[in-house]
This record gives C-alpha cells, sequence and structure tokens, in this order.
C-alpha cells in the first residue's frame, strides 16, 4: 500500500529526514518510535503534504502512484489519513459541517453520490458511540476550546467517520487518560481490517499494549534505525534509546571509515 | 475655499441648485412651494457646501479616499423614469422572511410595489411630502452636520422615506427598504430619510441597497443622508446590506440620536459591486443608559473602495457602545475602516469598545484601518483593537488534509472568519441570507 524509499526531506534548509525506507501493506499495523526531534512527525508532515517540508530525494509510492506530486486534499480523498500530534483550532467552522464538507469532496472525488443528510447523521452518531466522543463536541467549533484529550478523540471521530486506508496516528494517546486510551484503542481496532493500515507514532508501549503493531521501527536523526516486532518495544521501554544511538553512531563511523 | 476646477460637477450642482430656487419648473423635482424656513435652511446649506468644495485627500477624513476620480463624470441631477423600476427590487429578495417590504428607485416610494400588511403603529410618507408637513419639517430644516456631502443634500435633497414609530407600538416584523438605483444616463441622487422611533417603540429595519444598470452603464452617485431618533426606552434594530452593483459610488451619511435608555443595533454588510462606498456612520450618545452595538462586515472584491467611518459619541453618562468590524479583502479591493470614539468630560461610567480585524486575500488587496480614540472622562472603560492578517496556513492544511479542497477550505475560513458577525443577527432569515450572500463571492462555498 505504501513504499518509502530513500526518502529524504528538510525543512527551513535543515535536513530532517535523512533517508527513510519503509513498506506497509494493507492489514498491517506499524509501530513509530524514536527520541524527541528524531523525526516521526516530520515524516508523517511529508506523507500528508504541509507545505514547508520539501523532499529533496526519494520517493513515495501510495496504492502505486506517486504519492508527493499530489495536493494535500488528493492524499486524503485517495484515502490517507493524519492524526495531528497538536490538531488545530478553528474558531467558526463547526465540527459537523467540516466533516459533511470533507465527506461530499471525497466522495464527488471517488464519483460516489452525495450522501444523504439522514445517511450521515447515521453514520456521524454510530461513529461517535464508537469512540465516545460527545454529542455536544460534534457541533461545537472545530477542536475550539476542547481539552487536550477531548482534541485527541476528534481525531479518531474523524478517522472513523472518513473510513482512510491508510491512517497515521501521531501521538495520539499523549494527552489521553487511561480511559480515554481504551476507548480510542478499541476503535481503532475496530476499524482494523485487511484492506487498512495503520502507522502509528507514540513513545509508549502501553498503545502497544491495546493495538499491537506487526512491525515496530526507531526513528533516530531522520533514519531507522532499528526494525521489529512488539518485543522491541519492551524492549525500549525497558532500556530507553541510549544503547540504539550508540549503535547507530557506531555504524555511522563504521560507514565513514569504509569510505 | 473655491473648489478646483477640475471637477465638472461642481459646476452642475451650482446650477442645479440656482434651478432649484428659480422654482417649481427646475429640472429637479419636486420643491414646489416649500416654506421659507426650509428655502433658507437650503441655502444655508448650500453656502456651507460652497465653501467647503468636494472634499479632497488634503482632508483628513477622506486622505485615504480618493473621492476626485468618481466626481470627473458629468451627472444628471434629475433622476425621473418613464418606465416603473421597481422590479429590480425582487433582487434584494431574502427568501423565508417575513416583513412589510416598500421599494424606493433612485430614492422616490413606489407605493405600488409594496408587499405584505403595514404593520400596525408604522407611519410611512414620502420625504417630499413630510418635508411640506408643519409638524414634521422642522426634521429637514436642521443642520446635518458640516460635512461636504451632507451639506451639500441638505441643500439639494429631493425624496426619501420618512418613517415613525408610534410610542409603545413594536411592529410585529421588520420593514424592509429596498432602495433601487438604476439609470439610463450618469445621475447624482441625493435622498433623505427620517426615521423617528418614539418611546419603548421598537422597530427592526432593513434596508437593501440593489441596483439596475450594467457595470459599465451609466455611473450614479447616491449621496444619501438618513436620520434617526431613538427615543427613550425605544429600540431600533437597523441591517443594512449593500449588494449594488458596480456602476454605482455610494456616499450614505447616517446620524443615529440616541435618548435615555434607548438601544440601538446596526449592522453593515458590504458585498462586492458598488466601485466606491462611503458609510458614514454616527451615533450620538445624548442621554444617559443608552447602549449601542454596531456590527460591520465588508467583503470586498475587484477594484472596489469601500471605506467604513464610524463615529461614537458618548456625551452623557453610563452608556455603553460596542462595535465590531470585520473585512475580508479579495483582488485588488480597497477597504478603510476608521472608527472613533469620543467620551465628553461628562460621560462618566462609559464603557466603549472597539474592534476592527480583517483578512487581506488578495494579492494587491489593501486595507487602512484606524481606530481614534478621544476620552476627556476618567472614571471609563475604553479598549480598541485592530488586526490585519492572511488565511492561516496551519487551518488551511488541516481543512485539505480532511480532503476538503483549498477553494473551499478558503471559503470555510471566510465564513468562520465572519461568523462573529453573521452569528450576532438574531433573524434566522436574515442571518442565512447574509451566509450566502459571502458564499457568492467565493464560489466553492454554496456547493
Ligand atoms: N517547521 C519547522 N521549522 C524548523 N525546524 C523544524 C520544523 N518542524 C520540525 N523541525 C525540527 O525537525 C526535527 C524533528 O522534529 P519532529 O517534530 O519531526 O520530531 P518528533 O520525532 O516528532 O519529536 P516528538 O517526539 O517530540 O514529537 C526537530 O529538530 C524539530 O525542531
Ligand atoms: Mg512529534
Amino acid at each position: 500500500m505504501l513504499i518509502i524509499k530513500n526518502l529524504h526531506a528538510e525543512v527551513e534548509e535543515k535536513e530532517i529526514l535523512k533517508g527513510i525506507d519503509l513498506s506497509v501493506n494493507a492489514g498491517e499495523v506499524h509501530a513509530i518510535m524514536g527520541p524527541n526531534g528524531s523525526g516521526k512527525s516530520s515524516l508523517a508532515s511529508v506523507l500528508a503534504g504541509r507545505k514547508n517540508f520539501h523532499v529533496t530525494r526519494g520517493e513515495v509510492i501510495f496504492k502505486g502512484k506517486n504519492l508527493l506530486d499530489s495536493a494535500p486534499e488528493d492524499r486524503a480523498r485517495e484515502g490517507l489519513f493524519l492524526a495531528f500530534q497538536y490538531p488545530m483550532e478553528i474558531p467558526g467552522v463547526s465540527n459537523i459541517n467540516f466533516l459533511k464538507t470533507a465527506i461530499a469532496e471525497i466522495r464527488a472525488h471517488r464519483n460516489l453520490p452525495p450522501l444523504e443528510a439522514k445517511e450521515f447523521l447515521r453514520m456521524s452518531r454510530e461513529k461517535q458511540k464508537l469512540v465516545e466522543f460527545d454529542a455536544q463536541l460534534v457541533n461545537r467549533s472545530l477542536n475550539e476550546g476542547f481539552s487536550g484529550g477531548e482534541k485527541k478523540r476528534n481525531e479518531i471521530f474523524q478517522l472513523a467517520m472518513l473510513e482512510p486506508e491508510l491512517a497515521i496516528l501521531d501521538e495520539t494517546d499523549s494527552g489521553l487518560d487511561i480511559d480515554a486510551l481504551r476507548i480510542v484503542s478499541k476503535g481503532v481496532n475496530k476499524l482494523r481490517s485487511d484492506k487498512n493500515a495503520f502507522i502509528i507514532i507514540t513513545h509508549y508501549q502501553r498503545l502497544l499494549e491495546y493495538i499491537v503493531p506487526d512491525y515496530v521501527h526507531v526513528l533516530y536523526d531522520g533514519r531507522i534505525v532499528k526494525s521489529g516486532t512488539k518485543e522491541l518495544a519492551m524492549e525500549l521501554e525497558e532500556k530507553g534509546y541510549d544503547w540504539l544511538k550508540e549503535e547507530a553512531r557506531g555504524k555511522e563511523t563504521r560507514e565513514r571509515a569504509t569510505i | 475655499m473655491v473648489q478646483e476646477p477640475a471637477i465638472p460637477l461642481y459646476e452642475e450642482v451650482v446650477d442645479g441648485f440656482n434651478k432649484l430656487l428659480s422654482g417649481p419648473t427646475a429640472a429637479v423635482a419636486g420643491p414646489r412651494a416649500e416654506s421659507n424656513s426650509l428655502r433658507r435652511a437650503r441655502e444655508a446649506a448650500f453656502g456651507r457646501f460652497r465653501e467647503r468644495g468636494f472634499p479632497s485627500i488634503k482632508d483628513e477624513d477622506w486622505r485615504y479616499t480618493q473621492i476626485a476620480r468618481f466626481l470627473k463624470d458629468k451627472y444628471d441631477l434629475s433622476g425621473t423614469f418613464d418606465q416603473d423600476q421597481s422590479a429590480l427590487a425582487d433582487k434584494a429578495e431574502i427568501p423565508s422572511l417575513d416583513s412589510y417590504r416598500i421599494v424606493l428607485v433612485n430614492g422616490t416610494w413606489q407605493r405600488n410595489a409594496s408587499r405584505g400588511v403595514p404593520p400596525s403603529g408604522l407611519l410611512l410618507l414620502t420625504t417630499a411630502e413630510a418635508k411640506q408637513d408643519p409638524v414634521f419639517a422642522h426634521y429637514f430644516e436642521q443642520r446635518t452636520g458640516d460635512h461636504h456631502f451632507t451639506a451639500l443634500n441638505a441643500a439639494l435633497f429631493t425624496d426619501g422615506i420618512f418613517i415613525r414609530v408610534d410610542a409603545n407600538a413594536v411592529p410585529d416584523r421588520p420593514l424592509h427598504i429596498v432602495h433601487v438605483y438604476t439609470a439610463d444616463r450618469n445621475l447624482l441622487v441625493q435622498p433623505r430619510h427620517v426615521v423617528i422611533v418614539n418611546r419603548n417603540a421598537a422597530l427592526t429595519v432593513i434596508e437593501s441597497v440593489v441596483s439596475g444598470s450594467p457595470p459599465d452603464g451609466p455611473r450614479i452617485l447616491v449621496n444619501s443622508v438618513a436620520e434617526i431618533m431613538v427615543e427613550q426606552d425605544a429600540q431600533l434594530e437597523h441591517i443594512l446590506i449593500q449588494t449594488a452593483g458596480q456602476s454605482t459610488r455610494l456616499i450614505q451619511h447616517t446620524t443615529v440620536r440616541q435618548k435615555r435608555q434607548s438601544l440601538y443595533n446596526n449592522f453593515t454588510v458590504t458585498l462586492p459591486g458598488s466601485e466606491l462606498v462611503r458609510n458614514e456612520l454616527h451615533v450620538r450618545m445624548e442621554e444617559e443608559y443608552s447602549e449601542s452595538h454596531l456590527y460591520g462586515l465588508y467583503l470586498t472584491g475587484g477594484r472596489q473602495l469601500v471605506d467604513n467611518h464610524t463615529l461614537v459619541d458618548h456625551q452623557k453618562p453610563s452608556c455603553q457602545s460596542n462595535e465590531l468590524y470585520k473585512g475580508v479583502l479579495l483582488d485588488q479591493s480597497t477597504g478603510i475602516f476608521n472608527g472613533k470614539i469620543y467620551v465628553h468630560k461628562d460621560a462618566q461610567k462609559t464603557n466603549a469598545f472597539q474592534q476592527n480585524n480583517n483578512l487581506v486575500i488578495g494579492d494587491k488587496a489593501t486595507i487602512d484601518s484606524k481606530p481614534q480614540l478621544e476620552i476627556f472622562a476618567d472614571d471609563v472603560k475604553c479598549s480598541h483593537g485592530s488586526t490585519v492578517g492572511q488565511f492561516s496556513e496551519e487551518a488551511l492544511f488541516y481543512l485539505r488534509s480532511r480532503g476538503i479542497g483549498e477553494q473551499t477550505a478558503k471559503g470555510l475560513l471566510i465564513n468562520a472568519f465572519a461568523f462573529d458577525v453573521t452569528e450576532k443577527i438574531r433573524t434566522p432569515a436574515l442571518r442565512s441570507h447574509i451566509n450566502h450572500l459571502i458564499g457568492d463571492h467565493i464560489p466553492a462555498v454554496n456547493s
């Protein structure tokens, strides 16, 4: 579904992603971990099409097509979704109207007939229930005055409504209380199928107990320095990142020595 | 000051005024047998106008509004029509609004085009009638301020509408006044309107301004003056929607006088169209405990110039005013906001707030925003703020990342920006009408 090859990207002329390779197939859940500032959100931003990130090398293929050429809205219409680490507050745009508009444009793009108002309402109720998202919040301005946890839940509510093929969750678990974590995980697990895939960026092994990943990757200094299965997450929880940082540095010196 | 010869309209109005004074055969309609006092008032006003002439950019209040280029054309001073033009009022239709609608064409009330049942407690006359009535004549004789255009209007006004609400009357639906401006030759129209809301009465007035001539058709210069009295304990909700076409040039001066414990709410909504709009709104709080809310929304497009000058004049203690003007500037348009709050020495316990926010979208669009506070009392709460910004890239990205196209996303953000003003409109039919008008100029929004 997604193939990332030797991806390099910079922001404000500073290289942040320094050669990322990653393949995600339908039905898989990949977790990405790594120290603060290592480039996890940057990778998500590049995939979603944020303007100020410039790809300098490499390519990204999504569903057989070059992803990097298309506008953010077209990526979303093709089935990509990013749950933001820091969701925007947009006063004056109502949550529900925003979703209605998004669904209308996505459906138009896919040559599907517009969703009937009744059907939209039914779906919205169902998904609210799934992620236990307060009906009051649905009618408010987009994220305006929402608590940190409410914003994260709203991201998952949107995810549930838009039913993407590839969802990237950027630290959706940070700021969630234990109950919310359980609810969000339950929601994601319900949405999991052999047709879609998830990339879950997190700092905590706890989330991965609820949403069990097929693969775990560690991103450090713009590169994936280690990949493994869910046991890797447990090892990280225990030992921290230092050993990986050292390994990575050692590898770099060796590489330099061989040149 | 002697007027620079570059403005031919100056000669025309001098000529027009002489004809007006020389009797009923004049080209200017309507001045039959006016009282001597009205004639004297006209002469005095014309004297003031001759002294000042038309404003130039040397006048502080007109610094950013170069009016001269709009005065170069030759204008006719008589605006009568052979055919009935009132059908143009349909352009101002507000779907599912229950109102009593009246239509003025070039300032003259077309009685046959009225629609709905006139609410009780409401007296409507033409200005031509009212100025002849000994009871009402004084409204047309008093000085309307010392401005260039108000003086000219006081000297040369012909018609308009006169509205009076009886004491304690609360008409059950809004009065919708549709101003149609249309011409087959360049025209100067100078209507004069009076609104009196008597003690303890309440009224909602919606004014729509529309036009007939095509964008490159004859030019119509409208120099309109309205005087509004809101008496003790009375309330007036006043909405102005300007959607006239490009060939119109609107200069409009409204003075509101508020008595004790009265409430005046104004919404001024200007949309792309008229190449020149100058709204001058003066609210004079002449007695204690009066309250006023002024909301403005200007969405400007093309090469339009939209200038809102407001004055809130706190003369007496314990009055409250609140002003919020928001502007969205598209294309190569120019916006001007000048908001003056004047708090007299006597006006202790004044609360006066003002805010002007602008979203500049067009690459060549500009805005001049100038708050002006002059405060001579010490026990007051006053604040003002002014912002000029562009679209938030972050907000745009968030919307687009959910599959919403760039144009639609921008439309949503424009509506969101305007929301602070539109949400204050209490009549749902009117609110959705205005949202649609906004949407019409941001094509993706109404889809
Ligand atoms: N817009 C920007 N301008 C300048 N530097 C940026 C920008 N965005 C990200 N960076 C830098 O890129 C690096 C990677 O940031 P990124 O947000 O991707 O880290 P992260 O792995 O998500 O960290 P965290 O775990 O703290 O969320 C950091 O050094 C950060 O300061
Ligand atoms: Mg991050």
